[in-house]
Formats: C-alpha cells, structure tokens, sequence
C-alpha cells in the first residue's frame, strides 16, 4: 500500500521512506491514518466474518469458545478504536486546513506523532494475537471478568495498555484539532461558517479531552488491580465492579458520538453539494450537533439499567437518553429539508449519504426504544441491542466515511473513483448490511442473548442467524469491489480536476492533490459557502503574487523517535522495568530534541 | 411543488408503495416472534403480571417506532426520486425554515413524552418491593450454572426453578464469581446477579404449564456464557407443593448393586469434594451442584442437555469437553467407573 499512499498526496517531490517518517505535513500525515484505519478496517471485518460464520449454524464448529471470545472482543476494538476512529482522523487532518483555509495544523510536529502512537498501540494490540491470547473480556471489559483471577492470559493486559496508548495519540490530535479550529482560520471564516464536518470534528475533539481521562483513570485502575493487585474492581476484596461500568460508560457513550458525529458532518458536505443548494437549517444542525455531545455526557448509565441501579437514576438516565432524540431527529429532518427542492446528483457519494439518514434512523429509533428501562430489560444484551449498535455504527458511521472517501478521494489523490464500481460497492454493502444487521431485531426479540458462541438448534433462531451470516459475506465482497476500485483507480492519469463535484468549501479552490503549502494565496472568505459565493458574485481568486514566500514547517524524525520511546513504555509496563527505563530514556530523549530543533 | 412536475406524483406513490410493502414484511417477520412454540425465548409472550404490564410500554414503543420509520423511510425514498437530477432543473436556493424547525423539533419531543410516560407509570410499579406473601427465592449465578435457593423451604436445586402459579415469587439475585444476568424471556426482563451486592425483581407467573420456560445468562460472564442456560417450571399449587415435598427429603439409599457401588465409586473419585447430596454423609461438597435430587431434574449441566443415561456418561467422560472452562475436570474415569456413577446418578429421584 506504499505506493497508493505516496501517489495519493503529492504534496513534495520526495516520495522516499525516510521522507514518510518524518513528515509533518497534514496532508501525508492525513493519508496515512486513513490507508492504516482502512487496512484495520479489513482485520476487524474479517474478525466479524468469522464470528458470523460460527453463528450461522446452530452449535457451529468454526471456532471454539475461547477463540470466539477473542473474535468478538477484537473486532469491537479494531473497528472502534483502530478503523472508525482513525479513517475520521484521516480525514480530520486531509480537510481541517483545508476547509479554514489553513496551510497546515497547529502542531505540525505533534500531529506526527499522534500518528505514530497510533500504529504502535495498534500493532501492540493486534500482537496479543501471537502472545498468549488476545483480549478475550469483551471490549468493555467489564470487572470482575477481566481481573487476573478470572482472565489469567495476558489478553486483557493488552487490553489496558493498548488502549492507554492510543488513548495517548487520541488525546494529542484532538488538543491539536480543537487549537486548529479556533484558531487558524481563515480571513473571513467566522465559526457560525464553519463548515459542518469542522463544526462536528470540534465537538469530537471537545467530546474526547473530556471523556478520554476518565477512561484512563479507569484503565489504570484496572492495570494497578491486574499486575499490583489492588482491588478497585474486585468484590472479594471491598471493590466494586459497578464503579468501573460507570467509569467506562462515562467514557464509552461520549464515544458512540465520537464515532457518528464525524459521519454526520460527512453527509452535511456531502448532500449540499449533490443536492446544489445550501445546507437547510445550518445553525439548528450546528447546535443539535453540540446538543448531542453536552446530552452524551449525561445519559452513560442507560448501559446499566440491568445493573440494578434502583428508580431515581433508572428515571433521570432514560429521560435523558430519550431527549438525545431530539436534537437527532432535527438533524434528519434538516437533511431531508437540504434535499427538498434540490436537482441531486446521485453520484456514489450521494447513495452513501442518503442510505446514512436511513440507516442512522433505523438505528436512532432502537436506541430511543431501549431507552426505556422497562423495554431495556428485554433488549439488554439480546441481538436487539447487536442490531440498535451495528445500525448506528455501520449503517451511520461506515456509510458516512465511504460517502467521504467517494466525495474526497478525487481531492486527495486527483483521480475519480469508479462510478460503476461504486454503485456496485453501495449496492451490494447496502443489501448486505440490512440482511445483516435487520434480522438480528428479530434474533433479540425471540431471546437470542449477546456474546454466545453457539446456541441450541430448537430455539427458532437459525434461519435468522443464515441470513445475517449470508449478509456479512456480501458485505465482504462489496469491500472487495471498493479495493479493487481503488486500484484500478490509482493507476490511470489524474483525472479530477481542482473542483469535480462543484463544491462550496474551501479545499475545491486548491488543485487535486494540493500542494505542500495548500494555497498559493490564503482565501477570503465571504459567505458559509464560500466557493458558490464568489461564483455567484463573480469573485476571481486571488491572484498569486509574484514574490510569494511560504514558509512550511521542516521535516521532523523526533516524533518518531517519542512515539518508539512512548511504546516502549508500554512494552514494558507488560515485560521488564529495564525495557520501560529505556522507553523514558528515548522519550526524554525525543523530546529534548524536539524543543531544540529549529523550526526554519 | 413537486405535484406540478411530471412523475412527482408517480414517485411519490412508488414510494410509499416501496416503504408499505417493506413494513409489512418487516411486520411479518415481527409477528413470527408472537409464535412461542418455535421461538420458546420469545420477549413477545407475556406470561406473568409484570411483564405483561412492560409488554403494554414494549408494544406502544414499537408502534410508535414503527410509525418514525415509515415517515422518514417514505420522506428519504420520495425525496430522492422527485428531486434527482434532471436537464434543465433549477435546484432552489434557500438556507432553512424556522417555522419548519420549530415543527420538527416538536415531533421528537412529542414521541419522547408519548413513551416517557407510560414508562415511567410501569416503572412505579417494577420498582415497588415484592407483595407480602411472596415466594422467596436466592439464584445464584456460578460460572456457568445457576444455584437456586428457597431460605425459607429448605430447599437447593440447580438449573430448574419451579414456581407455584400465581404466587408472586421474590428472587434475590446473587454471584459468586464474575457478573451474570438472569433474564427469564415470558416471565421477566433481566436484572443482573453483581458479585458483592443483592439485586431483587419479582414477578407472578400466570400460565401453569407442562413445558419449561427457557431461559439462559444474559451478562457476558466468560468462556462457557453461551452454556449456562436454566429452566423455569410453573405449575398448579398442588403440583408444587408436591414438588417441594419431594425436594425437602433426603436420598434414599441405593438397593441395586451397581448403583450401590455408584455411591462408593461417588466418594473415591472425589466427587463428594465439590457436590452435596443430602442423605449421604460424605458429600457435603458446595462448589458444584446439589445432586439430592439429580435425577428429578429434566436436564444436566446447566440445561445443557436432556438428562439421559447416555448424556450423563457423557457428561461425566470428560465434562470440559461439551462445557469448556468448566469447573468440573476430566477425571480420566474408567469406563466400568462410568457406568456405576451414572447408576448411581440415576437413582436420585
């Protein structure tokens, strides 16, 4: 995949490997958290595969319990926090300059390291696999399951570490987001024109400063219990396992929003554009944006209604859950309002954005369904909950970020996907995920619990459970038809021109790729948008002025550096305190170099 | 308005056509959920007071559930039929609608209030404490069997409860491990078993029946989760009563010859170490099940399987084998070893 990377930015002459790993440009830096989020998006899915495959028969014989267990611990975590995430991040950095008319983040340097902090924990949790055992105690790892009595291989330590260390690289690009944003803007880009996609990175960047410390606390807590042998979770010794759920939801909710809300500023892009007029209600769905991430730190305990948390929070959690319908049920019927009126053009991206406000609605009724505690008592744990989740997160999430790469994979590497393979890949992910995803509602609502490697043939559920198994196949294959687009695309002639969409924000008025710097001349901007502005106003770019000195950020190797001495800290947390010395030694090392080196 | 264009009204009615005939066969499949005689897990079946009172909130949610999706199924497919590109189309230019806003953010807060209400009415009454004059019982969830506890009878069984009908039942919910879930699909939603602190619910079963309610753990609880199933037997007072007579007694002592040399074998292969049959002095064991009246039950290993002779030498062959993790070892038995335990076994009644 070397290669598709390198072509797909063109950003500097030099495409060598040394020039990858010290870059610091957002662009490079961008392209490669997407190649790496889509590549953990392959590992996860295949992860799913088999997991479904075992399921489609009853007492299936594909996996034995304890692989299964790992299965579907390792898919929850690689999608979540290896391919959604990174593949947003990805995007995050391609698009925030250049949608506020910036040359490049902040913190340049800091965003490469982000970038390499993320591989590592990757690969660190992903090693589990081949050293005794991956974490087998479901991604939320709930206490007392995952204390060393009852997980004794070094599963769910990786679990704790892996997650720290991307917690790390999460905690660092969203800081660097958020000061981007507010910060570096363009002349003229007010934050009420913000474009969507960066009003929806803002609030994640703010939804993750906030609810990663809390999960870190608790992962620490959860690391002193496992190798020191405090007892913060464990009952047998005065813990309490009902304090880590409510320090893991307090963090897992606000991170449901963190996987949506960049999708949902995906198709806010996208469905203008296609659509040709401007976004309906943009400050109602600006707001209702920021509503859901104040209300998703509220609502964490509607995870445990089962826990036996008595009346009074049964009631406040449920009406607080319930009210988050609101301020989504604005979003859909904004964007349902942006295509009313318009002349849309059903590209590939436009099939992706509008099967989000369909998929992501199936998904919003079944949450508010099980926000009710009564009901929760039946869908807690069933399929039901399987169905509510992969709704959300496939149908609104997935379909988002495929919308995006459709919508912007033109601007990054200058080419047009295939459109008759496209149409193919959404035709065939749609079908498949609904012969997915759908008859788990009915798999929850005859009992069929979560979790369960194999289920008894007299219950009612096999032909469901077919049909779900069938579904992720065609999902599989409409992946394959997008790689085998992507290749196809990436070796013809650059095709896309600056502007192929007509779009209205600022990243279609630099060439396809862009340069290094992103624009010879930072915009004006006028209008929330601004490209259809000038064009209707009959606004000419500015022109480039003949002295035009540009001063870029040099190439950097001491945030690799960090990032190896930051992941030797993590190797040895599980190993040997003299591998843990040696990671603070280069960490002290990397970051000594890093205040000295010259910035000119 | 898109009325006036050719085809906007045929799109319009293709939709609804399309979003109609895809809610009805949704519907279809829903409503194979209402057979409990091929889905015995079903959540649709209200067999007790309480979950026929949740089943009131769980149906008016559905409808209304159902109600969003045809909406905006039929908005999402409408709009994009009328409005596709077509030559020498205009899309028209304008940036919202606060009289539109304020409509649509008044639909949601109507739905919310229309299922808060009912929920928080049901949730009144879920939340009191259990009617005097309940049955008592404790279920103890075990990685991965259920212990079942009635303080005040005397009695201990595992895996099958049987209940009187219409007698509300208070169960404690206890664990003596990791977190497990006890969810019994007809006769009440789950309510977790938290090692450290007692959870209660209670419940009055309406429907006295010769075939069990299925149930299993619903809290992901490790390696055999998918195996720690129970059963729940309702019957008519005088069938109870008669049950818990039964169960208050002690073994009787073993006549055949083999199975008398089942009981010997019982003690010399350790089994005693972890199980309690009462009557049998030697076996005061308290990790595993109480076998005093093993051979009552219907099924072995948590409902694992129908109690045959066949499925108990099985089982007994090399018990990790069907459930992995378990607690209970291989113990290398001889297959002469084999056939008196399961004599032995045979004669609990």
């Amino acid at each position: 995949m070397a290669t598709a990377i390198g072509a797909m930015t063109h950003t500097e002459e030099d495409y060598g490997l040394w020039s990858w790993l010290t870059t610091v440009d957002h662009k490079r830096i961008g392209a490669v958290y997407t190649v790496a989020g889509f590549l953990f998006f392959l590992v996860g899915g295949l992860e799913a595969v088999a997991v479904r495959t075992q399921l489609a028969v009853p007492n299936g014989t594909v996996l034995d319990a304890e692989s299964y267990n790992q299965f579907f611990t390792m898919h929850a975590l690689t999608m979540i926090f290896l391919a959604i995430m990174p593949m947003g991040a990805g995007f995050f950095n391609y698009f925030i300059p250049l949608q506020i008319g910036a040359r490049d983040v902040a913190f340049p340097r800091l965003n490469a390291l982000s970038l390499w902090i993320f591989l590592g924990g990757g690969l660190l949790l992903n090693s589990s696999f081949f050293l005794g055992g991956a974490p087998n105690g479901g991604w939320f790892g709930y206490a007392p399951l995952s204390s060393i009595e009852y997980a004794k291989t070094s599963g769910m330590t990786f679990y704790v570490v892996g997650l720290l260390t991307l917690g790390v690289s999460t905690l660092i690009a969203s800081l660097n987001f958020a000061v981007t944003i507010i910060n570096m803007r363009a002349p003229g880009m007010s934050m009420m024109r913000l474009p969507v996609f960066i009003w929806m990175v803002l609030v994640v960047a703010f939804l993750l400063i906030l609810s990663l410390p809390v999960l870190t606390v608790g992962l620490l807590q959860l690391y002193f219990d496992r190798v020191w042998g405090t007892s913060f979770f464990s009952p047998a010794t005065g813990g309490d396992p009902i304090l880590w759920q409510h320090i893991f939801w307090i963090f897992g909710h606000p991170e449901v929003y963190v996987l949506i809300l960049p999708s949902m500023g995906i198709v806010s892009e996208v469905l203008p554009v296609m659509s040709k007029k401007p976004l309906f209600g943009y400050s109602a769905i600006v707001f209702a944006g920021a509503a859901i991430g104040v209300l998703g730190f509220g609502v964490w305990a509607h995870h445990m209604f089962t826990t036996g948390l008595g009346p009074v929070p049964q009631v406040v959690f449920s009406a607080s859950t319930m009210a988050i319908g609101i301020p989504t049920g604005i979003k859909i019927f904004n964007w349902l309002g942006t295509m009313y009126g318009g002349n849309i053009r059903f590209v590939t991206a436009t099939y992706f954005s509008v099967a989000f406000i369909a998929m992501f609605t199936i998904g919003g009724i079944s949450g508010v369904m099980h926000a009710s505690p009564p009901v929760d008592g039946h869908h807690q744990d069933s399929y039901f909950v399987v169905a509510h989740l992969h709704y959300v997160l496939f149908g609104g999430a997935i379909m988002g970020i495929f919308s995006g790469l459709f919508y912007w994979f033109p601007k990054m590497s200058g080419r047009m996907l295939d459109e008759g393979l496209g149409k193919i890949t959404f035709w065939l992910m749609f079908v498949g995920m609904n012969l997915t995803f759908f008859p788990m509602h009915f798999l929850g609502l005859a009992g069929m619990p979560r979790r369960i490697y194999r289920y008894d043939a007299d219950l009612g559920w096999e032909t469901w459970n077919m049909v779900a198994t069938l579904g992720s196949y065609t999902i599989a294959l409409s992946v394959f038809i997008f790689l085998i687009n992507v290749i196809k695309t990436m070796r013809k002639d650059k095709d896309a021109g600056d502007d192929p969409w007509g779009g209205a924000t600022l990243e279609w008025a630099t060439s396809s790729p862009p340069p290094a710097h992103d624009f010879d001349v930072i915009p004006e901007v006028r209008d929330r948008d601004p490209l259809w502005h000038d064009r209707d106003h009959g606004i000419a770019r500015a022109a480039v002025p003949e002295h035009n000195h540009i001063h870029m950020p040099p190439p950097s190797y001491f945030p690799l550096i960090v990032a190896l001495g930051a992941l030797l800290l993590a190797v040895g947390s599980m190993t040997h305190l003299s591998v843990l010395g040696l990671g603070v030694v280069i960490c002290i090392y990397g970051v000594w170099g890093w205040a000295l080196e010259p910035t000119d | 308005m898109s009325g006036s264009r050719p085809g906007g009204m045929i799109a319009i009615i293709a939709s609804l056509v399309v979003t109609g005939v895809v809610t009805f066969l949704i519907y279809l499949a829903f409503a194979e959920s209402l057979d409990a005689v091929r889905q015995p897990m079903t959540t649709f079946v209200p067999k007790s007071d309480n979950a026929e009172l949740v089943h009131g909130v769980y149906k008016l949610i559905f409808w209304l559930a159902g109600a969003v999706f045809v909406g905006i199924m039929a908005l999402t497919l409408a709009f994009s039929l009328v409005y596709r590109e077509r030559p020498g189309r205009e899309a028209r230019q304008f940036h919202g609608n606060s009289r539109l806003e304020v409509v649509w953010t008044l639909i949601p807060v109507l739905l919310v209030v229309a299922m808060a209400v009912p929920t928080f009415s049901a949730m009144s009454v879920l939340s009191k404490p259990a009617p005097q004059g309940a049955l008592q019982v404790v279920a103890v969830g075990h990685q991965w069997w259920w212990e079942f506890q009635y303080p005040e009878l005397g009695i201990t069984t595992a895996n099958e409860l049987h209940l009187p009908v219409n007698r509300p039942v208070n169960v404690t919910l206890r664990s003596v491990d990791v977190i497990h879930s006890f969810w019994v699909p007809q006769l009440t939603g789950k309510i977790d078993n938290v090692p450290g602190h007692d959870n209660h619910l209670w419940f009055t079963p309406t429907e006295a029946r010769p075939e069990p309610y299925l149930a299993q753990c619903a809290e992901f609880c490790g390696l055999s989760h998918a195996n720690m199933r129970f059963r729940v037997f309702v019957s008519e007072t005088p069938a109870f009563e008669t049950w818990v007579k039964d169960a208050k007694t002690e073994r009787v002592a073993p006549s055949a010859d083999l199975a008398k040399a089942g009981e010997q074998q019982f003690t010399a292969s350790g089994c005693i170490a972890c199980h309690t049959i009462r009557g049998n002095p030697t076996a005061v064991g308290k990790i595993g099940p109480d076998l005093t009246h093993f051979a009552s039950r219907t099924t072995l290993a948590s409902a694992m399987m129908d109690r045959t002779p066949e499925n108990v030498r099985k089982w007994l062959h090399n018990p990790p084998a069907i459930k992995p993790g378990s607690l209970m070892p291989n113990l290398n038995l001889s297959p002469e070893a084999l056939d008196k335990l399961v004599a032995y076994l045979d004669g609990l009644k």
